[in-house]
C-alpha cells in the first residue's frame, strides 16, 4: 500500500463478505423451498428468499467494485484519494440503505412496503432483480454519483493510465444505465425490452470492463510483466467484450415482443460473447508464464487464473449452449438458465471481487507480501470447495434443466408434462444441486476462517531481472 | 501478440468497435420501439385496467416465483399464457378460474410448494386478469412451444 487513504477499501471489502454470507444463507433456504415446498412458509416465502438471495449479490458485488475502486485509482493514479471522508460517509450510507431494503424484504409485507415507500408516485418495483424501494433507487444512484465524484477527481489530478481510464469508463457506464431502472412503462413488452438495458448491458457489457481492468491490476502486481503488454491485452479484451455485447442484447429479445430480426442478430453477437472471457484466459496464463517475479502471495494468482477459467465456462461455454434462437426456444427460463445464471456470476464477479480481496486485504493489513503460508493455504480450500462445489450446483441444475426440456417442453401440447409434474419428476437433481449448495456453504466458511490466521510470507523473488518502476 | 499490433491500435479498435456498436443498437432500438412494437404489443388493448393490472403483478412481486414470458424465477409455472392454459382463451371463464384460485391459496398441503394469500379484491383480481390477458396476446415469435409454458 502505498497511499494512506488506500485503507478506505477496507471496511468495503470486509462488509461484501458479510451479505456474501448472507447471500449463501438464503441460496440454501431457496435450495430447500425446491424440494421441501413449504419449508419456512409462511414466514419466509419463496419470492421473499429468492429477492435477498439476488439483492445481496448485487450489493455486495457493488461494494466489491467499490473497494476494488478505491484500492486501485490513488496507487494508478500516484496520488491520494480525493477525499476520504466522503468515501466513509458513502460506505455508511450505501450499508444503512442496503441493510434497511434487505431487512425491509423479510419483516414488511412487500406490497406493504410498496405502499409506504410510496412506489406509486413513481412505480419501480416488482420487476426481477429491481425489487428494491424506489427510494432504495434512488439512494443507490446518489451513492454511485458521489463515488463516481471521488473517483475522478483523484484520477484527473493523477497518472492516467489505461487500468483507470477502463475501470472509470465501466464505473460510468454502470451508473448510466442504472437510470434505466426508473422507467417503467404501463406497456409490459416496452418494460421489458428497457429492463435489459440495466440487467443485460451491466453483465454482459460495463461490468466485464470493470472485471477487466481488476484483472490486469492483479496481473501487473503480481507479475511484474510491462505494464504497455498487459494493456494493449486489456483494451482487446474490452473491445471484444462491447462488440459482441451490445447487439448480444439480442439474445434476450427472441420472446419478449421485438421483431424477428433479433433472432439473428442476437444469436450471431451473443454467439461471439464467449469471446472476450477466451481471451481472459489466454491473457491471464500468458502473463503468467511471462513473469519477472514470483510473488509469494499464490492464492491471489490462483484466484486470478480461476476468474478467467470460471468466467469462461460459466458466461462463455453456459451461455453460448442456450443462446441461439432455435435452441433458446425451448430452453427459454428453464433450469438451464439458472445453471448459467450460477456459474457465470459466480465465475466472472464473484472471484474476480475474492481476487482483489485476495491481494490487496493482507498489504491493507500490512502484509505486502500476503498472509503465511498457512493462510494460503486455508484460502486456498477454500478456492477449490467453492468452486467445485459452483460446477456440481451448476453440473445438477443443468441435468434438471436438460429434463425439463425433454418432458415439458419437446412434447406436443396435451402430451407434455405440466410444469409442477416437470417438478416432481426431477427433484432428485434439485436434492443434489442443496447438497453442493451445503457444500459451497463449507468453502465459504473455510475462505473466511484464513482471514483470522496470523503472519505473513516472505518477499518476492526476482524472476527476470528487475520489475519495471512502477509495478 | 506480434510487436507490430500496438497499443495504440487496440485503443482504436476499442473506441471506434465500441462506437460503432452503441450507435448501431440505438438505431436498432429505434427502428424496434417506434416501427416495429406498435405492431406487435397490441398496444391498442393496453386500457387503464392492464396497467392497473400490471402494478398489482408488480406489488406483489409474482415474478419472484413465476415467470413471464420466460423471465423471473423458475419456481412456480409460467403465466404469459395461463390465460390460454387456464382460460380457454376466453375472458369470463379466465376471471372465474382466477377468482376461484388465488381465493384458495394457500394450499397448506404438507410438503408442497405454497403460493401466499395475497388479500387482493375483486377488483384487483379482475385488473391481474385483464393484464394476463393482454401479455398473452403479445406477438412473441410464438413462444412457448407448448401450452405448458
Amino acid at each position: 500500500m502505498k497511499y494512506e487513504s488506500q485503507r478506505v477499501a477496507m471496511p468495503y471489502f470486509i462488509f461484501a463478505l458479510i451479505l456474501f454470507v448472507g447471500q449463501i444463507v438464503f441460496g440454501l433456504i431457496l435450495g430447500l423451498q425446491y424440494v421441501v415446498g413449504d419449508f419456512l412458509f409462511p414466514e419466509i416465502p419463496f419470492n421473499v428468499a429468492r429477492m435477498v438471495h439476488t439483492n445481496l449479490l448485487i450489493v455486495w458485488l457493488l461494494f466489491g467494485f467499490m473497494g476494488a475502486t478505491y484500492y486501485m485509482v490513488p496507487e494508478e493514479a500516484q496520488t491520494e484519494l480525493h477525499s476520504p471522508l466522503l468515501a466513509w460517509i458513502l460506505f455508511w450510507v450505501f450499508a444503512a440503505a442496503g441493510t434497511l431494503t434487505i431487512l425491509g424484504y423479510l419483516f414488511v409485507d412487500y406490497a406493504t412496503l410498496a405502499d409506504v415507500t410510496l412506489n406509486k408516485l413513481l412505480p419501480t418495483m416488482g420487476r426481477e432483480f429491481l425489487e428494491q424501494p424506489t427510494i432504495t433507487k434512488i439512494g443507490i444512484a446518489l451513492v454511485v454519483v458521489g463515488f463516481l465524484y471521488n473517483i475522478m477527481m483523484t484520477a484527473l489530478k493523477g497518472r492516467k493510465t489505461v487500468v483507470n481510464i477502463v475501470l472509470i469508463t465501466g464505473l460510468i457506464g454502470l451508473a448510466v444505465l442504472w437510470m434505466f431502472s426508473f422507467y417503467n412503462p404501463g406497456n409490459l413488452a416496452q418494460d421489458k425490452y428497457f429492463w435489459w438495458f440495466v440487467v443485460h448491458l451491466w453483465v454482459e457489457g460495463v461490468w466485464e470492463l470493470i472485471m477487466g481492468a481488476i484483472l490486469a491490476y492483479v496481473l501487473i502486481k503480481l507479475t511484474g510483466v510491462d505494464r504497455e503488454v498487459i494493456e494493449k491485452w486489456l483494451y482487446v479484451i474490452i473491445a471484444m467484450a462491447l462488440i459482441t455485447g451490445i447487439i448480444g442484447t439480442g439474445h434476450h429479445f427472441f420472446w419478449i415482443g421485438p421483431p424477428e430480426y433479433w433472432l439473428w442478430l442476437g444469436s450471431v453477437f451473443s454467439a461471439l460473447e464467449p469471446l472476450p472471457f477466451f481471451m481472459m484466459v489466454i491473457f491471464a496464463f500468458n502473463m503468467i508464464n511471462r513473469r519477472r517475479r514470483n510473488h509469494p502471495n499464490k492464492a491471489a494468482l490462483l484466484w486470478a487464473m480461476g476468474t478467467a477459467v470460471m468466467a469462461f465456462l460459466g458466461a462463455g461455454v453456459w451461455g453460448f449452449l442456450h443462446t441461439l434462437a432455435p435452441v433458446n426456444y425451448y430452453t427459454h427460463g428453464s433450469q438451464i438458465t439458472a445453471a448459467h445464471g450460477h456459474m457465470a456470476f459466480y465465475g466472472a464477479y464473484v472471484m474476480i471481487v475474492l481476487t482483489i480481496i485476495s491481494y490487496a486485504v493482507p498489504i491493507l493489513r500490512g502484509r505486502p507480501y500476503g498472509n503465511s503460508n498457512t493462510a494460503q493455504i486455508v484460502e486456498m480450500w477454500g478456492f477449490w470447495l467453492m468452486t467445485i462445489s459452483m460446477v456440481f450446483i451448476t453440473l445438477f441444475l443443468t441435468g434438471a434443466g436438460v429434463l425439463q426440456v425433454w418432458l415439458q417442453r419437446l412434447p406436443e401440447s396435451g402430451e407434455a408434462l405440466s410444469f409442477m409434474a416437470t417438478q416432481d419428476n426431477i427433484s432428485l437433481f434439485y436434492w443434489m444441486r442443496t447438497v453442493a449448495g451445503t457444500f459451497f456453504m463449507a468453502g465459504l466458511i473455510v475462505y473466511l476462517g484464513s482471514f483470522f490466521i496470523k503472519g505473513q510470507a516472505a518477499p518476492a523473488e526476482e524472476v527476470r531481472g528487475p520489475a519495471p518502476q512502477d509495478a | 501478440m506480434a510487436e507490430r499490433f500496438t497499443k495504440s491500435m487496440a485503443r482504436n479498435i476499442y473506441l471506434g468497435g465500441s462506437a460503432f456498436f452503441v450507435l448501431l443498437f440505438l438505431a436498432l432500438t429505434f427502428d424496434t420501439q417506434v416501427r416495429a412494437m406498435p405492431e406487435r404489443d397490441n398496444r391498442d388493448q393496453l386500457t387503464d385496467q392492464v396497467v392497473r393490472g400490471k402494478h398489482v403483478w408488480e406489488n406483489n412481486n409474482c415474478v419472484g416465483c413465476h415467470s413471464l414470458m420466460g423471465e423471473g424465477a423458475y419456481f412456480a409455472p409460467e403465466l404469459a399464457n395461463v390465460f390460454d392454459r387456464r382460460g380457454g382463451g376466453d375472458s369470463e371463464t379466465f376471471r372465474a378460474y382466477m377468482n376461484a384460485w388465488m381465493n384458495a391459496m394457500p394450499t397448506n398441503v404438507p410438503g408442497r410448494r405454497q403460493m401466499p394469500n395475497f388479500n387482493l379484491t375483486d377488483k384487483e383480481i379482475d385488473d391481474l386478469s385483464a393484464f394476463l390477458e393482454w401479455t398473452s396476446k403479445i406477438d412473441d415469435n410464438d413462444w412457448p412451444p407448448n401450452i405448458e409454458g
